[in-house]
């Protein structure tokens, strides 16, 4: 069969290799079967690193969700000239789709030690790594405002669709029967964006969790779970190769269960998007 | 009856405001880097980083390979998936969904995950795969844009009458290669141009892989370059911005139908 081919290489190149991460989680340095290495997960220093991922993971997905939202909305309600709405949905298209290195050095020149906004703030005597916000890039808060780089766009394209599915009609014919505009929110507006909003949530989420390069090129000491993998490969510290398949099979238990929400969500979400 | 033309609403402006400020903050202060001599307040601007970019050998030697992963992955994703996704449209149209279902897949086992779980299976094998970047990544970067392809494809043999032309060509006598080359593939040219773009713009910017498995391609010379020089990282990290805008740029013109840019995950972080 034609599909044939392509079956083959999934399997060869993804399931496998994937299938593989979650045999050896589970097997010690002799290849016998063990549980030490899922143990070790829930221990310091490993379970803080999951505790960093899932910090930095839900920050920017809340903050990226409803900051995108407003964002999304503010582009797209009656009275934006419409071509706000097509240069902030291109340049999302873009933006949603970087990251890693190149945007690590963009927040570097930006709000870095040195970066243009940290001296315009010291230039005007007011020095922002020692008094409010207190705020260091090289930290967990300075990942977070990277990773919003990429993740306010994502839920603006993400987004855009549910909110054009907010029928004008349905809004009028609110208005018509008495509604004010909170009540349309609370009984129409809110719950038809809710599935959309909280599948865009997990795709956020997922997003950040799963980022490396961003993090390592700010700070390679960031404890989270990818950098914590990557120390193993790049750092010569590799004498248990099974640690690192446990960790990553842990990161690969926290996607499942999100992607095991998302699709029913994404399900409901579509019922609206004619 | 006077028609009412709204004015945008207070909210809205300072809303889009913030958020342009956010966006365009970093690509100023990227520019205004660039154009900065080695040293702190000296005065602008000068070309002097652009030019040290020029006359760099690993620059020219790393883009060279990341842009040459690029097209192989972009040749094997094309022959892999397009035949796979026309005979799926064409004669199991039930096997779509648990396409689509696999194209998720690649969101529960991101990059960081399948390189561990490569490094595992393909540990041992031969020096020309294990060892070169034509092998190893470039198996990894079409598993990485699979997604993409898939989706983009998808939207192109949605949107032609695949079983009419299929029926009119062979009965005109046409083999099956004839077929999918001379027919089917100039009618989904828009799709597959833009999974290109996009597999391009990926492959251009992952780091993730690259570096766990010990390969030099361009963003590990960029973060090379970011850990030891600032000034010069200016104006190699603007090019890789233009790398990525570029592919995605011509993405959306090429591809302004509907449908064509569904997929917005990408690999690059």
């Amino acid at each position: 069969m034609a599909t044939l081919p392509f079956f083959a290489y999934t399997l060869a190149f993804l399931f496998v290799p994937a299938a593989s991460v979650m045999v050896g989680a589970f097997q010690d340095k002799r290849d016998h079967a063990t549980f030490s290495n899922i143990h070790l997960l829930f221990q310091h220093p490993y379970i803080d690193a999951y505790w960093g991922s899932l910090r930095i993971s839900l920050v920017t997905a809340t903050l990226g969700c409803i900051v995108g939202l407003f964002v999304a909305y503010a582009a797209i309600r009656d009275g934006t000239p419409r071509w706000i709405r097509s240069v902030l949905t291109t340049f999302s298209g873009v933006a949603a789709n970087f990251g890693g290195i190149p945007l690590a050095f963009a927040f570097i020149a930006t709000v870095g030690p040195l970066g243009v906004v940290t001296t315009w703030f010291r230039n005007a005597g007011y020095d922002t790594s020692v008094r409010w916000p207190q705020f260091q890039l090289f930290s967990e808060r300075g990942v977070e405002l990277a990773y919003l780089y990429f993740q306010l766009p994502l839920m603006i394209l993400v987004i855009a669709p549910a909110i054009d599915g907010l029928k004008r009609e349905w809004r009028e014919a609110a208005s018509n029967l008495g509604a004010k505009q909170w009540q349309f929110w609370r009984h129409v507006g809110i719950p038809v964006l809710m599935p959309s909003f909280l599948g865009a949530f997990i795709l956020l989420f997922g997003n950040a969790f799963a980022a490396y390069a961003t993090a390592y090129s700010l700070n390679q000491g960031q404890n989270i779970v990818p950098i914590v993998i990557g120390n193993y490969y790049t750092g010569n510290v590799l004498d248990n190769p099974h640690l690192a398949q446990a960790l990553a099979f842990g990161m690969f238990v926290v996607l499942a269960a999100m992607m095991l929400v998302y699709i029913p969500l994404q399900r409901r979400a579509a019922r609206w998007a004619k | 009856m006077k028609i009412h033309r709204p004015r945008m609403a207070p909210s809205a402006v300072v809303w889009l405001l913030l958020a342009g400020a956010y966006f365009f903050l970093p690509l100023y202060a990227t520019l205004d880097f660039s154009l900065k001599k080695n040293a702190i307040g000296a005065p602008c601007c000068t070309l002097h980083n652009y030019g040290w970019v020029i006359h760099n050998g690993d620059f020219w030697h790393t883009i060279k390979i990341s842009f040459i992963l690029a097209l192989e992955t972009i040749v094997i994703s094309l022959l892999l998936f397009v035949p796979t996704i026309y005979w799926v449209h064409l004669k199991v149209p039930k096997l779509r969904p648990v396409l689509a279902f696999m194209a998720l897949v690649p969101f529960v086992v991101p990059p960081i995950v399948m390189v561990v779980g490569l490094l595992k299976t393909f540990k041992g094998t031969p020096h020309w795969f294990y060892a070169e970047p034509w092998g190893f990544l470039a198996t990894a970067y079409v598993i990485l844009a699979f997604p993409y392809t898939f989706f983009s494809l998808d939207a192109g043999f949605r949107a032609i009458d695949v079983h009419t032309l299929t029926e009119a060509s062979q009965s005109l006598g046409a083999k099956w290669t004839t077929t999918l080359f001379k027919v089917i593939l100039p009618n989904i040219r828009t799709a597959a141009l833009g999974a290109a773009f996009l597999t391009l713009a990926v492959v251009m910017g992952e780091f993730t892989i690259a570096n766990l498995a010990a390969f030099h391609t361009f963003p590990i010379f960029l973060q090379y370059v970011n850990e030891s020089q600032g000034f010069p990282a200016g104006a190699l990290t603007l090019l890789s911005f233009m790398i990525t805008w570029g592919a995605m740029l011509s993405l959306l013109l090429v591809g302004r139908k509907r449908g064509a840019r569904s997929a917005v995950i990408a690999g690059a972080r």
